[in-house]
């Protein structure tokens, strides 16, 4: 007998819960969009190639178009219509809204959950393809927006919106930093 | 109605979109955002041979997969027309003509839809499709000196000639004379063509990714042979078009499939597709002689633009079209040809004509500028033209000299060494470039709707497209003026056929195009509301109809204008470009909203670097199938590759416009690929007449300098 | 992409069992590759086995002093170590410098190394290629190869291999570790890629049904001093046209030391041997980077539109060189 190609799995996706039927093929791009009616996250080219469908997996920044969905169950994921605080704007879609970090606003949900996430791996200490030296003891490198645009360049816009979304970007950096300040 | 006396005026003052939080939040739905009960999935099946007929297609094993539903192709479509001409001037796009007959002119023509419950379903049994061909061999051979090119007429004249070129070329003190050319451009918006088509009682309805509802409606019902009235196209949010979201075959299989099946079908394409069914930028070689006076003063000007079509329509890449506009001689000679091969038929993009055209142009004044020892600047400023140098009509506004003296002030581009290769940064040789940008400015006719309600505020109905241009926004401050009530009072709806016809987000016409026609409909709407009487509960609603106004503008030159400037640092051990800085500085009518239009202009500059350093579509040699064909293979400007650039504008209200808008859209791009390529023959001494700018062609360069 | 079956293994025995059941599996790390490539039909497994799950996602010290790497730490982990980043910065800089961010939290070890070429020909099934379907031709020999090998390629493919990381792990001696069903194995990864010949579908030496379990660098102290540098088409996120990754020890203005390996110009990350020997003993300068970059390069066998790579492999050697001996001389 042929082995199953489906599974039901559940999958949490902003704090919920979803159970559903998938075909392994699905990713889970195509899970979110057409089965939990979340189509906030976007399909630019299905390959990896261009980061509008990127989504938090365990808080990490993942292209869900080569994520399979069967393979997500137990994960959490945070796509755009889960990085507000209710009504309150993200630190880093308020400054893309203000600063007008998009266009046509197809790659946006995309870029703005990957600088959430670049936002975080900097705090990690994470160096970057812009670091002049990742030895640990050099330290965690100042985020730049030579710093950030590396980190962003996973997001392409074809709108060509890459100088208002670094100026966003690190205009969030710098809020969450005062927030940082403030609290400590 | 209330009007407030400390009112500000909305245009030109900085206003975030309207739609900017249905952005940031996800919660802007896209075309194949839409969900539907019984949706179906459509997946195109391309021809994988260059030329040929279809011999046979075997739908038998396909149809018997599970969740198949149909397979249409030419032996079993619904008979369509294509013999009709759209609004826009030209026959529908071949590709969208689906299935009507078994003959196959280029790679990646559609030969089959596959239509199944899952787009699972719809994609595996799509691969699995076997279509039979009879092949012959295509013909691919673009080169300068094919015997069967001929001039062919696109939106321009293609040929116009004054003087005698020879002898003034003889007489000149300096002549240029280079071959420049441009490769095969794609507009790959972020998102792809989508549409989801389904019959609602007795009504074609489309949800589409498109940069006009009424072109879009217009052509499925001539296609269809259905009554206008009886297709309806809706596009709220479009995720960019730059020229390639006309009809195309997505809308047309939708169509085709929801009327055969009779329940709800979305075809998307996917972006491998899109090199061959989206359409893209022809490539092109150029041909430019320049000759002058000592004093840098243009005698002779000739610019010969070839490029490829497919054998099935003609699209002429008007390269040659700039400097019909730019600069006089007393010889001035353009041509803009083309020669048919079996390759896609090329499309309208950001800026079409004027993007290659003024990069062999411009870099072909920067050439005469080296020659003549002159600053490229001045010898602009020397051959500034009062009149149109072939129409012979007036300029309605040319502010070119006050975006360079801007730009070089902001530039700081006194301080410049002219002699090439003298600046070093580490492994980094640096140059600067500057080029000319111009845009025609036009308007089409529109149609609008502005209501009062009852409530107080205005709801403004126009099917106008914002594929990422602002142009909601900027018809809000536009109504928000002419109502004399602000922007929040004020809710546009666009993208909508039924909201009546209207100018197509193209040619960088739309947004002056709408504000025309909602401008005069609030005017309306104004003289129509009595002071303190109440408005019944449907509201009052006024129309609009711009075409009279529109066809009553006087010939002239009209066009938007600019100054590009780049610093670029090149490694020539590696071949490596980058572009440092960039600043443009236009003239392009009234800026409505001062914070969009800036990110037009930006994102206009951001293809030029592209368009300079990086984008170039390959086909192979032998089957004309796109090779590398998706986004790790085409590359477009990423984050990384784009520094701080910044764009401003002078104060250039079109007199002869409402509002005073000339146009933002595609001047931005203009310019910014010669300026780029300028700035490399600066920091190197060597010329780059090919683009894009690789990486191995610096090398070469660079080997070729070191043996000269 | 045609259906298939999905199971999670729990530990390596498993993994390697539930393969070896399906003679048309495979294993599913990171997906960056494998799904693109289902996607596009090149590869049509019957049946996933998902390793993501299994327990060799940590990087260790070894008692030598070197690292052992699972074959599940992601690209973006490895990159972020803090011991990665200290004895071995190449392989920080070559991780980092590949694909972007978010691939980079999804892809593994395991899979970097596996991953399949991104010749343009190869990625479209419909048309032909020696790799993907042994005997249709390779069309990129009179086609489309810019991008292709200039070293160890053959007439039947000169694909080239696309990873980074691959590159300064081959610079620095890593072995790796496999398992089967019949135990435990061990492979230097310079022998891990086959030569190309007539077999290009034929890529690596690893045993049928293994399971990268990790990857070991030994202690190379000269890793310390190490640079990866890479040139492709755009700034960030671009395969590479060339890469070098390079470790240099310098002693009273000789050649203590050095590791070399190329990237982008053959089948496999491609060691610099003959270079290194030119350079071992020999006075660390301009000179005899050169002459070492020249001797790697006798070898090339450039297409006629990929011979720059000839011109940038060498450039790049020698800037590369110059810069790590001119920062040891500070």
């Amino acid at each position: 007998m042929a082995a199953p190609t489906f599974s039901a799995i559940t999958l949490h996706v902003n704090g919920e819960k979803h159970t559903l039927t998938v075909d392994h093929r699905t990713t889970l791009l195509d899970a979110l969009r057409e089965r939990l009616d979340l189509t906030g996250t976007k399909k630019g080219c299905d390959q990896g190639q261009c980061g509008a469908c990127t989504v938090l997996v365990d808080g990490r920044r993942t292209v869900s178009c080569l994520q399979l969905a069967v393979a997500a169950e137990d994960r959490e994921i945070t796509t755009v219509e889960g990085i507000a605080d209710g009504e309150r704007l993200h630190p880093v879609q308020q400054a893309f809204l203000d600063l007008d970090g998009f266009q046509c606003g197809y790659c946006t949900p995309g870029q703005i959950c990957s600088a959430v996430a670049v936002l975080r791996e900097h705090a990690a200490g994470w160096p970057s393809a812009a670091t002049a030296d990742v030895r640990p003891e050099a330290g965690p490198p100042p985020l730049t927006d030579e710093e950030i645009r590396e980190r962003m360049s996973g997001n392409l816009c074809r709108c060509g919106a890459y100088v208002s979304i670094v100026q966003a970007v690190a205009r969030a950096a710098a809020s969450g930093q005062q927030a940082e300040e403030a609290a400590a | 109605m209330t009007t407030t006396p400390e009112l500000r005026q909305a245009v030109g003052t900085a206003h975030t979109r309207v739609e900017g939080r249905d952005k940031v939040t996800g919660a802007a739905r896209y075309a194949a955002d839409h969900p539907f009960t019984e949706l179906a999935h459509g997946w195109l099946v391309l021809s994988t041979v260059g030329r040929g007929r279809i011999r046979a297609v075997d739908t038998g094993p396909v149809l018997a997969m599970p969740g198949v539903l149909t397979v249409l192709h030419h032996g079993n479509a619904p008979r369509i027309r294509g013999d009709f001409v759209t609004m826009l001037g030209v026959p529908p796009e071949p590709t969208s003509v689906l299935f009507q007959h078994d003959r196959v002119p280029h790679a990646g023509w559609p030969v089959a839809l596959v239509v199944a419950e899952t787009p699972e379903q719809a994609r595996e049994a799509a691969e699995a499709l076997v279509v039979h061909y009879d092949e012959e061999p295509p013909d691919l051979d673009f080169r300068a000196d094919r015997g069967d090119a001929r001039p062919v007429d696109g939106h321009l004249p293609a040929v116009a000639e004054k003087g005698d070129l020879e002898a003034e070329l003889a007489a000149s003190a300096v002549v240029v004379d280079a071959e420049y050319t441009t490769p095969e451009e794609h507009h790959h918006p972020m998102e792809p063509h989508a549409a989801a088509a389904r019959w609602e009682d007795g009504r074609l309805e489309v949800l589409d990714s498109n940069q006009g509802s009424t072109w879009v409606v217009s052509v499925l019902a001539q296609m269809f042979s259905l009554d206008p009235g009886a297709v309806r196209v809706r596009s709220e949010h479009v995720g960019g078009g730059f020229g390639s979201k006309g009809v195309r075959a997505h809308q047309v299989a939708a169509a085709m499939a929801a009327t055969v099946l009779r329940r709800p079908v979305r075809v998307v394409m996917t972006r491998r597709q899109m090199f061959s069914l989206a359409g893209h930028r022809s490539p092109t070689v150029q041909r430019v002689r320049l000759g002058a006076d000592a004093e840098g003063r243009l005698r002779a000007l000739e610019h010969r633009c070839l490029n490829p079509t497919s054998t099935v329509q003609d699209f002429v890449e008007p390269g040659a079209a700039p400097a019909r506009v730019m600069y006089d001689a007393a010889a001035h000679h353009t041509a803009n040809l083309v020669v048919a091969l079996n390759r896609p038929t090329p499309t309208w993009m950001r800026a079409p004509g004027e993007a290659p055209g003024s990069f062999a142009l411009e870099s072909a004044l920067d050439e005469l500028a080296e020659q003549c020892g002159l600053d490229p600047i001045e010898l602009r400023a020397r051959n500034e033209p009062t009149h149109g140098p072939v129409s012979g009509l007036p300029f309605s506004g040319r502010n070119l000299l006050a975006c360079f003296r801007e730009g070089a002030r902001r530039f700081g581009w006194a301080e410049r060494d002219p002699r090439p290769g003298r600046r070093r940064d580490g492994r980094w040789l640096l140059g600067t470039g500057t080029a000319a940008a111009s845009f025609p400015a036009g308007a089409g006719p529109s149609t609008a709707a502005v209501t009062a309600e009852a409530d107080g505020t205005f709801t403004v109905r126009i099917g106008a497209a914002d594929i990422g241009t602002g142009a909601r926004t900027a018809i809000t401050l536009v109504a928000a003026d002419a109502l004399r009530t602000t922007p929040e009072r004020v809710r546009v709806r666009i993208g909508d056929s039924d909201f009546g016809p209207a100018m197509i987000a193209g040619g960088s016409t739309g947004t002056r195009s709408w504000a025309w026609a909602v401008r005069a409909a609030a005017a309306e709407l104004r003289e129509r509301l009595v002071p303190g009487a109440t408005i019944p509960p449907q509201g009052i609603t006024a129309r609009s109809d711009t075409t009279e106004a529109v066809g009553a503008l006087a010939a002239a030159e009209r066009h938007s204008f600019g100054a590009q400037f780049a610093e670029v640092a090149v490694d020539t051990a590696t071949g490596e470009v980058r572009v440092r800085r960039m600043l443009g500085i236009f003239a392009a009518g009234r800026i409505v909203n001062p914070l969009t239009a800036r990110s037009q202009f930006l994102g206009g500059m951001v293809w030029g670097i592209s368009m300079a350093l990086h984008e170039e579509a390959v086909r192979d040699p032998s089957s004309g199938v796109p090779v590398g064909a998706d986004l790790a293979g085409y590359h477009v400007a990423t984050h990384a590759d784009v520094p701080l650039l910044e764009a401003d504008w002078i104060d250039d209200p079109d007199p002869d416009d409402p509002v005073g808008i000339k146009g933002i859209g595609e001047v931005g791009i203009v310019g910014a690929a010669a300026a780029v390529a300028n700035a490399v023959w600066h920091a190197t001494g060597v010329r780059h007449r090919d683009l894009p700018i690789r990486p191995d062609r610096v090398l070469r360069a660079a080997a070729e300098a070191r043996h000269a | 992409m045609r259906e298939f079956a999905y199971q999670r293994a729990r530990d390596v025995a498993g993994a390697v069992a539930l393969l070896g059941a399906d003679p048309h599996a495979a294993f599913l790390g990171g997906g960056t590759n494998l799904v693109d490539l289902m996607k596009t039909g090149v590869e049509r497994p019957a049946r996933l086995v998902d390793i993501r799950e299994l327990p060799l996602d940590t990087v260790e010290s070894t008692p030598e002093g070197g690292l052992r790497i699972g074959a599940t730490v992601t690209n973006g982990d490895l990159a972020a170590h803090p011991e990665v980043r200290r004895r071995y910065p190449a392989l920080a800089q070559a991780v980092l410098a590949g694909a972007s961010g978010q691939l980079r939290n999804m892809a593994t070890v395991g899979g970097n190394l596996l991953q399949r070429t991104r010749c343009g020909y190869f990625t479209d099934v419909t048309q032909p290629c020696n790799k993907r379907l042994p005997g249709s031709g390779c069309p990129a020999l009179t086609g489309e190869h810019r991008n292709h090998a200039v070293l160890g390629a053959s007439e039947h493919c000169v694909a080239v291999h696309p990873s980074d990381m691959a590159v300064a792990l081959t610079a620095f001696d890593a072995v790796v570790h496999y398992e089967t069903a019949d135990g435990r194995g061990e492979l230097p990864l310079a022998d891990l890629y086959l030569p190309v010949g007539d077999t290009p579908h034929r890529e690596t030496a690893l045993p049928a049904g293994a399971l990268i379990t990790g990857v070991t660098l030994p202690p190379a102290p000269v890793a310390a001093h190490s640079r990866y540098r890479k040139v492709r088409e755009r700034a960030s996120y671009a395969f590479a046209l060339g890469s070098v990754a390079a470790a240099l020890d310098v002693r009273d203005g000789v050649v203590h030391d050095v590791r070399l390996a190329l990237g982008a110009v053959a089948s496999r990350p491609w060691r610099a041997r003959a270079a290194e020997r030119r350079l071992a003993g020999a006075p660390a300068g301009a000179d005899t980077f050169a002459a070492a970059a020249d001797a790697e390069l006798a070898a090339a066998r450039p297409l006629p539109h990929n011979g720059y790579k000839v011109t940038l492999m060498r450039n790049l050697l020698v800037a590369v060189l110059t810069e790590l001996a001119e920062e040891a001389a500070r």
